[in-house]
């Protein structure tokens, strides 16, 4: 038996599960090469909704963004008639990843090698020399422009949120999400005007999947990070509630911060600081907005490539973009709503130190993952233990669970049949 | 207003003692470098040059930078690295209203334990220098860095 996709002679993938079930996942499904590949085929470039960005990051016709759906670069751009298209960074003659700014307006997209030149549709409109030069070359008298425009992608538009597939047949995207997620996404994202306030980002040697995993992971805040435990963030004592999507590949953890602290909740919890106090409160100045209802924390991991963030008044989206399986870039776009008035802007950018490849509560994530990764590449023969609550998968109203991670690997061994 | 040879020594010497601060892992005399109110900024310089306001860590006066030093020094999880830089020499200018202002080119190494060294961080400080009962301290430290994909995590200042 093997339990590396490689080692199989046919070209035939075996899978490297010891078991039928979805709480413990082998090494090989983090550091196989071949495994990872049919990742990007199936669920990247597969039938399954990317993030890809903001609306208000393309305000204008002609204005882009640059980004990467698995490997594949693309490009999001506002047409003249103000609908969003997302096109393939790749020329339709040589290949060419034209686009190299991250972000800009053009009158159309050209590819500078030889000029073959897009509309915001991705429409071929020219070639240069197509009828030859003084009688001599040009294109075949059956070239036509139509046959070779960008490939343009799926595009679904939600709110100001911008998704893209490369699969045309994928569902909808209000079907992909689900009710459940929906609701979660449409909370945040309920159509009031967005405002962009940044960018942080961080390559991350490890898996794209631990990510993932660390948002749907709801034990481990409360011990990892001392800020969430010791001011109550995040606690297992908190009232909170655990949801997925039907097929268990979404997730929400939502919860309510609690000041006081439950009897015992500390013991054992070495982060947690009783006597710890901030020289400066205003890092943890909370003022509640009416949509939050009672919750002021909601996590919502859509499969594959986007978390999206409410923890208190700190609002961002989290864009992951593999690079092999041993590596991605995790992509922090913060932002904020038109109404806000300056003191609410200024508090989202303080609470912001929390956040990011330095925040308070995530630069150990980042650090965790990187180590989890060097465990599962010195051991092929691994695999991890992800049983607390049981092996089952399901909602719960509490977070001392791993539920939602073995809802994702569920959902991952029937489409990677593995 | 022309900078006098004694004031750019002085400045000089504040970068270097600044960069043995951080380089020696004296994090607990770091906030020391500051006036009382100063505004300590890492901002990727895609966000800096589009205006867009988001630091990757933005500290407004000394009790933030405490702050910062207790949890990196005892909440904070992270591999442990030594850091160096090398500071280059400061445009510096006076303004109208007399405040110092100072611009620098930095690098900064990164070295884990069991690695090479590695580029952690280029970019520039764009800087305010005040002096506060003879001494100079930053009253704005914005670290502006054009490698915008942080190798993991920043940790310590810089």
């Amino acid at each position: 038996m093997t339990t590396n996709g490689l080692d199989c002679p046919n070209g035939e993938l075996l899978s490297p599960w010891r078991d039928e079930g979805s709480s413990r996942v082998p090494s090989a499904v983090y550091t196989d090469a071949a495994i990872y590949q049919r990742e990007l085929d199936r669920i990247f470039y597969g039938p399954h909704w990317s993030y890809v960005g903001l609306e208000i990051e393309v305000p204008e016709p002609g204005c882009f963004k640059r980004t990467a759906i698995g490997e594949r670069s693309v490009i999001m751009i506002r047409n003249r008639k103000g609908e969003i298209n997302v096109l393939e960074n790749r020329c339709a003659h040589r290949a060419m990843r034209f686009c190299q700014e991250r972000t800009g307006k053009v009158k159309t997209l050209v590819c500078p090698y030889h000029q073959w030149n897009y509309n915001y549709d991705g429409k071929l409109l020219g070639v240069p020399f197509r009828n030859g030069v003084m009688g001599n070359g040009g294109m075949p008298e059956d070239f036509e422009l139509e046959d070779h425009g960008l490939n343009r992608l799926q595009v679904a538009v939600r709110n100001g949120v911008v998704f893209a597939c490369f699969d045309h047949d994928v569902e909808s995207l209000e079907d992909y999400l689900g009710p459940e997620i929906l609701g979660c996404f449409d909370r945040t994202f309920s159509g009031r005007q967005l405002v962009l306030h940044g960018y942080s980002r961080q390559r991350i040697p490890g898996n794209w999947k631990l990510m993932m995993e660390n948002i749907k992971d709801p034990y481990h805040p409360g011990l990892l990070h001392t800020w969430f435990v010791t001011f109550g963030l995040w606690r297992a004592d908190n009232e909170s509630r655990l949801r997925m999507d039907s097929h268990g590949r979404h997730a929400a953890m939502i919860s309510r911060r609690s000041a006081k602290v439950t009897a015992n909740i500390e013991e054992g919890v070495t982060s947690f600081r009783k006597n710890m106090q901030l020289h400066e409160p205003l890092l943890l100045d909370i003022v509640h907005e009416p949509w939050w209802g009672e919750d002021t924390v909601c996590m919502t991991t859509v499969f594959p490539n986007v978390i999206f963030q409410q923890q208190i008044n700190s609002l961002s989206t989290r864009q992951i973009q593999p690079l092999g399986p041993d590596k991605f870039d995790f992509i922090w776009t913060h932002f904020g709503f038109a109404d806000d008035d300056a003191e609410m802007t200024e508090r989202r950018l303080r609470q912001a130190n929390l956040f990011g490849p330095a925040g308070f509560v995530s630069a150990d994530d980042g650090e965790v993952i990187e180590f989890s990764q060097e465990g599962f590449e010195q051991d092929k023969d691994f695999a991890t233990l992800c049983e607390l609550d049981g092996t089952g998968v399901g909602p719960t109203d509490h977070m001392v669970t791993e539920t939602l991670i073995r809802g994702m690997y569920r959902y991952w061994r029937e489409v990677m049949e593995l | 207003m022309t900078v006098e040879a004694n004031l750019r020594n002085r400045i000089c010497d504040l970068y270097a003692s600044y960069a043995a601060c951080l380089d020696d892992g004296r994090y607990g005399e770091w906030p020391e470098f500051f006036t009382p109110d100063a505004w300590y900024r890492v901002v990727p310089r895609e966000n800096y040059d589009q205006g867009l306001p988001l630091s990757t860590l933005s500290l407004k006066g000394k009790g933030m930078m405490k702050d910062r030093i207790y949890g990196i020094e005892s909440t904070i999880f992270h591999a442990p690295y030594y850091q160096r830089h090398i500071i280059g020499l400061p445009i510096i200018s006076i303004d109208e209203n007399s405040v110092i202002r100072c611009e620098v080119n930095y690098s900064i190494f990164r070295v884990k334990r069991d690695f090479s060294a590695e580029i952690y961080s280029i970019g520039k400080y764009i800087d305010c220098v005040h002096v506060l009962e003879n001494d100079l301290k930053f009253s704005e430290k914005f670290c502006v860095f054009d490698n915008d994909i942080i190798p993991n995590s920043l940790i310590y200042p810089i």
